[in-house]
């Protein structure tokens, strides 16, 4: 049969159906979840995909243009407290007079705004490292992240701004041409739960996010991030202009991390700062380089991967320890972290490429004599 | 007045903690060329052990004098076989690879002695047994006890005795000539690997004493101890010019007393609209500074841009 097939169809024809037939798996993706393992697991997909997102954004910096970002989740913190600010009654529970009744933004129009914000954080932050050495620009990005969260942590007196570590609540939901997203929905006789609904929209940006990756990859940016990537003073040589380069990629990153920030606050309608602590950044992290650094399905199978895993764990790791010793000895969460730093370190040395690599990535990689 | 002498010798004890850990980085910076993210956790890691030790000890009614020698030295040497198992395994076969390879591997080290401990010793905070009378002392209005003495003295000796085996030792030597051309020290006789596993081994066992020397001041450790102190270590390190060891101390010392002394009247200066709790902020900022306006350090001869 499937060389029946193979002679009707052309190589073109044969990836055009093997598209097709992922994407229909994928949009029957949330029924077969919620009919197989639940509606609870419907709602981890959702963060799945968010944390793809979010890896594909990394991706453009650590990746594309080889700048390691360690607080990459501190634009993801910016986008998401930017709809929460703008979209809950946290303002007009804080200012009464100024905003009787809040500013109650629609999220259509946040999101430019917050992409726009983040995007400028990263220029900020970039500006002064990227001329440098890129070990600075990790440790500057590891301290951006944890003083975003001191900020987010104490801006709540004197002037109530991020409300504390108690986190902002009651987040408006997002609504697609004036249905809420936070509803159950009846399309063709179909009942979509929100969940359901919230996975459509993801799955459309995670879709545009791949595009735009995609798209930027085999572009002049692109392979000139590449090029910057392998050899910086060569690519100058070549007259690239490697700081507005560099800059721009680790812009656009920050922009992604935004867009995904602002999307987190309205699907789960309450931030806090515990949500953006140093571990997400190393989660998403740990997503690009076990996936494959610059390889957009490698860091999609990556982002699948880690986001699953701290599930899988909650449902292997306790019931097992129960049963061996009969008491919890391990949380899963530490278990976790421990896995992501034991993982970052076994693939760096005996992969370092990542499970699923681009080519010219594994060449570049893999060369035991790269100029220094 | 009075709060300004205090925040003075705040900042000078703090100081020559953040100097002894900067004296870590930039000496692997130095020889590798390379940031040893981990270092941070190698001084939670020294606090950890040495409080463990010291509170076993004195459960089984060894007098404070002695514990606490012993328990230093148990850290000290827990610590340098720690520098040296994450040089070995993190950093050595990653020498040639391109430079995002070490950085990553480096971040996956503290993430595991990060969480390690927190399995070993639990998310709470440990107490620091109290082993000496801490007496105050009164000086000009400002209060400083036993222990911060210990602490700036203990230091100052120290880096005195680190001066002295860089510069008066033949593996000091070594060490500068493999700091200057690995290659060049190689062909000269030097065994190069057996000086950066003494250079992370040395590292680390400051890193060791200054783990014990904060959780004395502070009376507590905790897992989490080693990142923000990790962090504004390398501050110090790249404020007085990372690779230059006089450079570490001297960036120790004055962003201990920035730190202190922006604590002390931050909320004065903004009119009460920050406070205290941005203490931690201020070593972000003089990070972003130095980079931007001095990227070299104040000490530093060699460009921080090193192809």
């Amino acid at each position: 049969m499937p060389n029946v097939l193979k002679s009707i169809l052309t190589h073109g024809h044969r990836q055009r159906l093997l598209f097709c037939l992922l994407l229909v798996a994928v949009l029957l993706l949330p029924f077969a979840t919620d009919a197989l393992l639940g509606r609870g697991w419907v709602r981890i997909v959702d963060f799945a995909m968010l944390y793809i997102m979010l890896a594909l954004g990394l991706n453009i910096v650590v990746g594309y243009a080889g700048l390691l970002d360690l607080g990459y989740i501190a634009f993801f913190a910016v986008g998401a407290y930017c709809y929460a600010l703008t979209g809950s009654p946290h303002l007009a529970m804080a200012y009464p007079l100024l905003f009787p009744d809040g500013l109650h933004l629609s999220f259509w129009i946040v999101l430019p705004l917050a992409a726009l914000l983040a995007g400028g954080f990263g220029v900020l932050l970039g500006a002064p490292t990227l001329r440098l050495r890129g070990d600075y620009l990790a440790i500057v990005t590891l301290g951006f992240g944890e003083i975003i969260r001191i900020f987010m942590n104490n801006l709540n007196a004197p002037v109530n701004f991020t409300n504390g570590p108690q986190g902002i609540s009651r987040i408006d939901p997002i609504s697609v041409a004036g249905v809420s997203l936070n509803s159950t929905q009846q399309v063709m006789g179909i009942t979509l739960p929100s969940v359901h609904l919230y996975f459509y929209l993801f799955l459309a940006f995670t879709l545009l996010v791949v595009f735009v990756s995609s798209r930027l990859e085999k572009s002049r940016i692109g392979r000139a991030w590449m090029a910057i990537r392998e050899d910086e003073i060569a690519a100058s040589a070549m007259g690239i202009n490697t700081r507005n380069l560099k800059l721009l990629a680790f812009a656009m990153g920050a922009m992604f991390g935004g867009v995904s920030g602002t999307l987190f606050a309205g699907f789960q309608g309450f931030v806090s700062p515990e949500s953006f602590s140093l571990m997400e950044s190393v989660m998403v992290l740990c997503m690009v380089v076990l996936g494959g650094m610059g390889h957009i399905y490698g860091v999609i199978l990556g982002g699948l991967l880690l986001a699953l895993l701290p599930e899988v764990l909650r449902h292997s790791v306790v019931p097992l320890q129960q049963a061996l010793f009969g008491k919890t000895l391990i949380d899963p969460e530490s278990l976790r972290m421990l896995l992501f730093g034991v993982a970052l370190i076994v693939v760096m040395l005996y992969r370092p490429a990542g499970l699923w690599p681009s080519r010219v990535r594994r060449r570049e990689l893999e060369s035991d004599e790269v100029a220094r | 007045m009075e709060i300004f002498f205090q925040q003075i010798i705040n900042g000078l004890v703090q100081g020559s903690v953040y100097a002894l850990v900067a004296l870590g980085y930039t000496m692997v910076y130095g020889i590798l060329g390379l940031i040893n993210f981990a270092h941070g956790e190698v001084v939670m890691v020294g606090a950890m052990l040495a409080l463990s030790a010291l509170t076993a000890l004195i459960g089984w009614g060894v007098p404070p004098l002695l514990a606490l020698p012993v328990s230093l030295l148990l850290a000290m040497a827990g610590c340098m076989l720690l520098g040296f198992g994450i040089e070995r395994i993190a950093y050595r076969p990653l020498r040639h690879a391109p430079r995002l390879a070490p950085l990553i591997t480096a971040i996956g080290v503290s993430i595991v002695l990060q969480n390690l401990a927190m399995m070993i010793w639990g998310r709470e905070y440990h107490a620091f047994p109290q082993l000496i009378n801490n007496q105050s002392h009164h000086v000009g209005g400002a209060i400083i006890n036993d222990i911060q003495i210990v602490i700036i003295i203990t230091a100052l000796g120290l880096m005195a005795g680190l001066m002295a085996i860089v510069h008066r030792t033949s593996l000091g030597c070594a060490m500068r000539a493999v700091a200057e051309n690995q290659h060049a020290a190689q062909l000269m006789g030097v065994d190069v690997n057996r000086v950066i596993s003494v250079t992370f081994m040395l590292g680390s066992a400051l890193a060791a004493i200054a783990g014990l020397m904060v959780s004395a001041n502070y009376g507590l450790a905790h897992y989490y101890m080693g990142f923000l102190l990790g962090l504004k270590a390398f501050t110090a390190a790249v404020l007085g010019g990372i690779g230059n060891l006089r450079g570490a101390m001297l960036g120790g010392l004055l962003l201990g007393l920035i730190e202190s002394l922006g604590a002390g009247y931050i909320g004065d200066l903004t009119g009460g609209f920050l406070g205290s709790q941005y203490q931690d902020v201020f070593a972000f900022f003089v990070l972003i500074a130095v980079l931007v306006f001095r990227p070299s350090g104040l000490l530093g001869e060699r460009l921080a841009e090193r192809a």
